[in-house]
């Protein structure tokens, strides 16, 4: 009948998906733990954490934290699950990256709160810094990836920006570009407000229950 | 029982029903996309609801709610008529409004659903979202910016195909039903997605811009492409059938079909066979009827009966194929046979050669052992209701037999009939304390030198686990020919003292009549061997042929044919044979009355009386009543001890299997795509 009966389907994959992957001595020894806690026979429960897995080893292996095909594959074969669902979970959650991103997965937060407090100038200086223009685009020089999240939970510090899996907190314009800078000279700063408030404790210190003392 | 008031009418229905069935049985039609009765229930489509009182103060999803005694539903009401409006209005915001060009139009759920629900314009402005198309495979279309995400296909796939292939990847606005990596669907019962979208996502490749719903006469008939005898839907157009969808039978294909049923269609017009032909001097010339008739005539002039022999192939009704065994009684012969694999069944008890379990049945089973078969190929429709039986659990299937994936996990006791001698202990104690065990046993057991033993053997199995009683009959026979359990019902089989199939080959008779007989090879006819070919494609039977009698497809001509089970059932003639080409057993009556041994019934309806005197289950149309093993004794035994060769599978390539598929062009595309997947690979 139609020519399209003739053609064979040609399987569709990108040019940067590795054709294999195996989990490394690292890995093989976390997985037992993971499985563990999951009864008998409810082993494809563990398919985020062993995910996370393949997603961690590939930053170590090529400093890009992603997962590739080939490794959902693999947490099928080691779930006893049709790779399908895993596909499935992979692409539900945009904690997973599907293609290979920059050294620096900077997330940056939009969403209300950090917008009231600034996320448009963090914004900002992040395509300034980067020369990323649109949003899951990685820059150039591959130190870089940058993406629209939603809330990250830390509104009280806003605007926030998560780099990996640190959170930098406070930040205005200029903070952000000291950050980026540091991080392309490969010097991440500590985690936190980059004003150096206590967590989300008051700027400059506490400004209630002062004359509290404690016994140390 | 739970009673429910539906719109002021009470129902009783059992307990644990959804609302939804509830509204059915008091007659009120649900609108829906997501539910099916025969998959898990979604509950996303949202189209399904209705108010009910004392319950939460808002419509609700009647598929995914359980009834309670007393509960009072409103099927109509203003919340239920605005809550269906807005979830058409969201399901319409994405989809095309392509239906002009779709090939869904006029047997489309939306479409229809849209007429009592949508609005007549629209309130968004904004961009419709666009899917990219995905390949499936040569049968399954997609046009994915149709799919309204109902998961319809995703479950049949995952549940009752057992070939986890499809998902829903991304979520929200960027959900895609597809394979996420490109591939073909990977399973025989593909084409049922198709029936099971909604929409137009999912359509019939070879049948795309074919033809619409409207322009097609329907006829219901009976599929001869493997043995079930699934019930079906012709779909036609003046002398062209266009299309063969599945018909409901709770008893045999519930409402599957199976791939190679519904898609070989366009080997029906290819390779036909639309005028006689006598072979004049080592070469076929095109003939009149007479002169064919005439050249047989001459060739029979003066030959004794058994020097005559006839051989019934694979998709004959058992109209023509009695014709045929009268005939031949008349020239006194009874070389007769059905058996082109060679495979020894036993004629002389129907419950040697039937599926007695019955399809149905299979679903009380509580033990299966397979013995050289693999049901995915052989019977796709039947292998969905031992997966169906598998998945309500608890139940051991065990396999001897080529190392196959079944779509449903089975322990692999041995590869060849001596494992039968010693089976694995732990999987004969299995069987033994099962209340309904049930052996299955294939065409690839029997169609070899032991054959007959290795049917003895699994017949004193079953005896001696206790799967013959009066009850439960759980000695099953599982045919790939259609006609072969008629043929055997109408005795098509040689007597003790005349010829059977391989001793008429080899120059043992002067004039072999093949009845659409292409499954064996033709080399093995003698040289000086006259061969008669009666049938509807120019396949192997037909390239040996010194006349050739242009016959009828299943399509085009009322047939009666009996399935493995042993169920006699009706099709109706849905096109007209092309060209020269006649209704086979009116080819039969007619060359009787030429050499004046006329048959003795002029229409199909004396033909059909005459059947029922030859063999009373012919008048038993449709219904098969159960039966349990009222004789222990099994079928005789065989000299032949059972060998350690292992079986091998009885379908090499399941897509071309007889001489419409092999004419089919997109039979040889799904042959192209599957023959380099391992199942394949590992079958043949």
């Amino acid at each position: 009948m139609g020519e399209s009966a003739q053609t064979n389907p040609v399987p569709m994959r990108d040019s940067f998906q590795p054709s294999t992957f195996a989990f490394d001595a690292e890995s093989e020894g976390a997985i037992p733990g993971i499985l563990a806690k999951y009864p008998a026979g409810r082993q494809a429960s563990a398919v985020l954490p062993m995910l996370y897995l393949v997603q961690n080893q590939m930053r170590r292996q090529t400093g890009s934290a992603w997962v590739p095909i080939a490794g959902m594959d693999e947490v099928a074969r080691r779930l006893d699950m049709a790779p399908i669902r895993v596909y499935e979970v992979a692409t539900f959650y945009f904690m997973f990256n599907l293609k290979p991103i920059g050294t620096y997965h900077l997330q940056v937060c939009t969403t209300t709160p950090c917008w009231l407090r600034g996320s448009d100038e963090v914004v900002a200086a992040c395509r300034a810094a980067t020369g990323i223009e649109g949003w899951g685009e990685t820059s150039g020089d591959g130190v870089f990836t940058m993406t629209e999240v939603e809330c990250l939970g830390a509104c009280v510090n806003a605007p926030i920006i998560q780099v990996n899996d640190d959170f930098y907190e406070d930040l205005d314009g200029d903070s952000t570009k000291q950050l980026l800078e540091a991080l392309r000279r490969g010097e991440p700063p500590k985690p936190g407000s980059v004003k150096g408030r206590q967590t989300s404790a008051p700027e400059g210190g506490p400004t209630t229950l002062t004359t509290l003392q404690f016994e140390s | 029982m739970a009673k429910v008031t539906v719109d002021g009418i009470e129902v009783e229905v059992p307990n644990g029903s959804s609302v939804l069935q509830a509204c059915e049985a008091a007659g009120k039609e649900i609108p829906r996309f997501c539910y099916h009765d025969r998959l898990s229930i979604a509950g996303n489509c949202r189209m399904c609801l209705v108010e009910i009182e004392k319950a939460p103060p808002k419509p609700i999803s009647s598929c995914t709610y359980p009834v309670a005694d007393g509960m009072v539903v409103h099927t109509d009401s203003p919340m239920v008529r605005n809550g269906r409006r807005g979830v058409m209005e969201f399901l319409l915001i994405n989809h095309p409004l392509d239906c002009p060009i779709c090939d869904q139009g006029g047997e489309c759920d939306l479409q229809d659903q849209a007429m009592g629900y949508g609005m007549d314009h629209s309130r968004y402005a904004e961009n419709k979202r666009a899917v990219k198309d995905k390949n499936l495979g040569p049968l399954v279309k997609t046009v994915m910016t149709r799919c309204i995400h109902c998961t319809r296909c995703i479950r049949f796939i995952a549940e009752v195909a057992g070939v986890p292939d499809l998902g829903a990847t991304s979520r929200g606005e960027h959900m895609e039903v597809g394979t996420y990596v490109e591939k073909a669907l990977g399973s025989e019962l593909s084409g049922n997605i198709i029936d099971l979208c909604p929409v137009g996502a999912l359509t019939s490749k070879p049948y795309a811009f074919v033809a619409r719903p409207w322009e097609l006469t329907k006829i219901d008939s009976i599929d001869v492409l493997d043995a079930v005898g699934t019930n079906i839907r012709v779909d036609a157009r003046g002398p062209e059938v266009l299309r063969i969808l599945p018909r409901t039978n709770e008893d045999v294909n519930e409402e599957w079909l199976a791939d190679k049923s519904r898609f070989a269609l366009d080997g029906l017009r290819r390779r036909r066979l639309d005028r006689p032909w006598v072979r004049r001097d080592g070469k076929l010339i095109e003939a009149s009827w007479s002169e064919a008739f005439a050249a047989i005539a001459e060739k029979l002039h003066g030959l004794t009966g058994d020097r005559i022999g006839a051989i019934a192939g694979d998709l004959c009704d058992a109209e023509s194929m009695l014709a045929l065994k009268e005939l031949m009684a008349s020239l006194g012969s009874a070389n007769l046979d059905c058996r082109q694999d060679g495979a020894h069944l036993n004629a002389s008890r129907r419950d040697f050669y039937t599926f007695n379990t019955t399809i149905a049945g299979i679903e009380e089973a509580d033990a299966i052992l397979l013995i050289g078969t693999n049901p995915r190929r052989e019977a796709p429709v039947l292998n969905a209701r031992i997966r169906k039986r598998w998945l309500n659990g608890n139940i051991p299937i065990g396999l001897i037999g080529t190392e196959t994936d079944v779509t449903y996990r089975v322990q692999q006791l041995g590869h060849g009939p001596v494992v039968l001698n010693a089976l694995n202990e732990a999987f004969a104690g299995k069987l033994r304390n099962a209340k309904k065990p049930m052996i299955i046993v294939g065409q690839a057991a029997l169609a070899r030198p032991d054959g007959a033993a290795v049917l003895a053997a699994a017949w004193r199995l079953a005896a001696s686990v206790g799967a013959l009683t009066a009850e439960w009959h759980g000695f099953n026979v599982l045919h790939t020919a259609a006609a072969r359990v008629g043929a055997l019902d109408l005795g098509f089989v040689p007597g003790a003292n005349d010829k059977s199939m391989a001793q008429m080959l080899d120059g043992g008779v002067d004039v072999l009549w093949l009845l659409g007989a292409d499954e064996f090879d033709t080399a093995r006819i003698g040289d000086r061997t006259f061969v008669v070919y009666q049938g509807h494609h120019g396949d192997a039977g037909a390239a040996r042929a010194d006349v050739i009698l242009p016959g009828a497809a299943y399509t085009e001509k009322p047939g009666t044919y009996v399935n493995t089970e042993g169920r006699v059932q009706r099709g109706l003639l849905a096109v007209y044979p092309p060209g020269d080409a006649r209704e086979d057993w009116k080819i039969l009556r007619a060359f009787s009355e030429v050499i004046g041994h006329t048959l003795p019934y002029d229409t199909i309806d004396a033909l059909r009386k005459r059947l029922e005197l030859v063999n009373p289950v012919f008048a038993r149309i449709g219904f098969l009543p159960r039966f349990g093993a009222t004789d222990q004794a099994g079928p005789a035994g065989d000299p032949v001890a059972l060998s350690d060769t292992p079986f091998v599978p009885a379908i090499a390539d399941y897509y071309q299997t007889d001489p419409v598929s092999r004419a089919s062009p997109t039979m040889a595309a799904c042959t192209a795509t599957f023959a380099t997947t391992p199942l394949v690979a590992a079958a043949e």
